[in-house]
């Protein structure tokens, strides 16, 4: 392959056809994304613990099936080849596994998640575990135990979260793809934060065997990369039915038929008047609708629609999530696994144990949790959450009866600065309020970059669709990127 | 509008969640956690007589598999990545107040 050109600037894709002609070894390929995640990283913090010797091992593994392939004829497996980051919440058997908290610090998962795994099994190099807000609590990767990391179009500003690890990765072409986790938008707003393609899947589409668990009715593991298209072909190997995950749901593969057609003339866009609300960036305002005409001068039909409950679904996301992370942690106490701090007794050590390794957060909404759960509090908070998720997730059946897709902002202004937040939570959880609804409704997501502000921050547009519709985001993202160019965009803050 | 945290409300919550608090974290969590909670009795103002809650939005519905004898994770890997072990157990402090 020509040496002039930037490995690192190839799609999933691209790499693809070129390892499987011979024109690019993986090896080369690996190395072109370690150096320059050895040159980025200490600007970026994008990584909590890095696996070059698995990835470089990898590597001369996939050159040697693809040679053999080539003189025999014989099929390669899908993905062979591919760099993938993986987000520090998923289990990668024998790598360390922090999940952002110094209370897994020097925890070891022994075996890997399944969609680690199917992916493994696919022919991916896992090039590292990527950072993320301590359990995935958090909307900038700020609650990271192990420190910030920076968005790649600004250093100063924050890559979104919990994702943030994953997204500013790929943005930064450290990467062509990565895992992330979304249980109220921690795929959706760091894709949007850093200009990259992220699906949230449906509720139960991806297994959860091997995911650090935070609000089970609400996880998903979900998918970064620059383009639709490698999200698609990512998606089609993570999907599936796992007997070891009792939610996952026998749905048949996906197969994302993703052809050079633009034409929308048989796709309904919903345009919810509820995502349109006073204080809402202007320009990110202006970059979605003018995505949503585009949209339409492609034969899409646009119609205005309503979520009249949208403005409940961060009251209810904040009492269900910390709820259900209250019963999900209370296996972290020193015993099992993580460093522990000693006492005379157990139940010091277990107090003692979290209350000095969890951060700040996790302890923020596990108080919140427990107090929604207990005694007197339980029917008027998390009672009523529940019920009033009811009347969310209607909205969206609703919805569905009416139009194929939804379109809406997916959050309501670019990536803050850095520290914006600190200290203010309800401040830090009202950037979540264009995401949560998704995942309190099951249905799946996916975002991606349709502008920039006046400080030359990406904005992103997001997509909802029925249960099981990932295929037709898939293509209306898809067919979007094919008649435009802000996908193609590469961070210049960072070179 | 709901009343405002105690102290001792604070303290009991965080008995419930089995942590300990800096007195610095107690004030710190009152004050965030009654704002948070004041935001959040909105929901209260909504009539929901006749909504059934949505613990999931799948099907609810038993998943079982039959009862064979499957190969597990290795003990010692599992043992590994506790803080203290012995003899293949987990070693804590006393659990029963024996003298």
């Amino acid at each position: 392959m020509n040496d002039t050109r930037d490995l690192t600037n190839l799609t999933v894709t691209d790499a693809l056809a070129a390892l499987r002609s011979g024109e690019l070894s993986c090896t080369e390929l690996v190395r072109a994304f370690l150096e320059r995640i050895e040159r980025l990283e200490p600007r970026l913090h994008a990584f909590i613990t890095l696996t070059p010797e698995l990835a470089l091992r990898q590597a001369a593994a996939a050159d040697r099936q693809y040679t053999r392939a080539r003189k025999s004829g014989e099929s390669t497996p899908p993905l062979l080849g591919i760099p993938l980051a993986v987000k520090d919440l998923l289990a990668l058997a024998g790598v360390r596994c922090t999940c952002g908290s110094r209370i897994l610090d020097n925890f070891v998962p022994p075996y890997s998640a399944t969609v680690v795994q199917r992916l493994l099994d696919a022919g991916v190099v896992v090039l590292g575990k990527t950072n993320t807000d301590e359990f995935a609590m958090g909307s900038s990767t700020e609650n990271s135990a192990y420190g910030v990391t920076r968005n790649p179009w600004n250093v100063k500003h924050v890559p979104g979260g919990s994702s943030g690890g994953s997204a500013a990765a790929v943005a930064a072409r450290m990467t062509p793809a990565a895992l992330g986790t979304d249980t109220g938008g921690s795929v959706r707003q760091p894709a949007s934060f850093c200009g990259v393609t992220g699906l949230k899947p449906t509720y139960g589409r991806v297994s959860r065997f091997g995911l650090v668990a935070y609000g089970s009715s609400l996880d998903t593991v979900g998918v970064f990369a620059r383009t639709a298209a490698d999200v698609a072909l990512l998606f089609s190997h993570m999907a599936g039915f796992d007997p070891r995950d009792a939610t996952s749901v026998d749905f048949p593969l996906p197969l994302p038929c993703l052809d050079g057609k633009t034409n929308l003339k048989d796709v309904r866009i919903g345009v919810p008047q509820e995502y349109f609300i006073e204080g809402i960036q202007p320009e990110v305002e202006g970059a979605v609708k003018a995505a949503i005409t585009h949209l339409e001068k492609l034969g899409a039909v646009v119609l205005p629609i309503s979520l009249p409950h949208t403005e409940y679904a961060l009251p209810v996301y904040y009492l269900i999530a910390p709820a259900e992370a209250s019963a999900n942690l209370a296996r972290y106490d020193g015993v099992r696994f993580g460093p522990r701090v000693e006492a005379e007794n157990i139940l010091d050590l277990f107090c003692n144990t979290r209350g000095q390794l969890f951060g700040a957060e996790v302890k923020r909404r596990i108080m919140l949790g427990t107090y929604a759960l207990s005694a007197g509090y339980y029917d008027a908070y998390y009672g009523q959450a529940q019920k009033v998720r009811t009347l969310i997730k209607q909205d969206f059946e609703k919805a569905f009866e009416l139009v194929d897709v939804i379109a809406a902002p997916v959050a309501p202004s670019t990536a803050f600065k850095i520290g914006e937040h600190a200290d203010d939570p309800l401040a830090m959880y009202l950037e979540d309020i264009f995401t949560l609804p998704a995942n309190l409704a099951g249905v799946p997501g996916l975002a991606f970059p349709v502008g920039f502000d006046y400080q030359g921050l990406p904005v992103g547009m997001q997509l909802m669709g029925a249960p099981f519709g990932e295929e037709m985001l898939l293509r209306l993202a898809h067919v979007y990127q094919q008649t435009t160019t802000w996908h193609l965009q590469t961070p210049t803050g960072v070179d | 509008m709901t009343p405002m945290l105690t102290l001792q409300e604070v303290e009991h919550i965080a008995r419930l969640a089995r942590l300990t608090l800096t007195d610095e974290e107690k004030e710190r969590f009152r004050r965030q956690l009654s704002e948070i909670l004041e935001y959040a009795a909105r929901l209260q103002a909504l009539d929901t007589g006749d909504i059934l809650p949505t613990f999931s939005v799948l099907p609810p519905q038993n998943v079982l598999r039959a009862d064979e004898i499957q190969r597990s994770l290795d003990t010692e890997d599992i043992l590994r990545n506790a803080a203290k072990t012995e003899k293949h157990q987990f070693r804590v402090p006393p659990v029963l107040d024996i003298p």
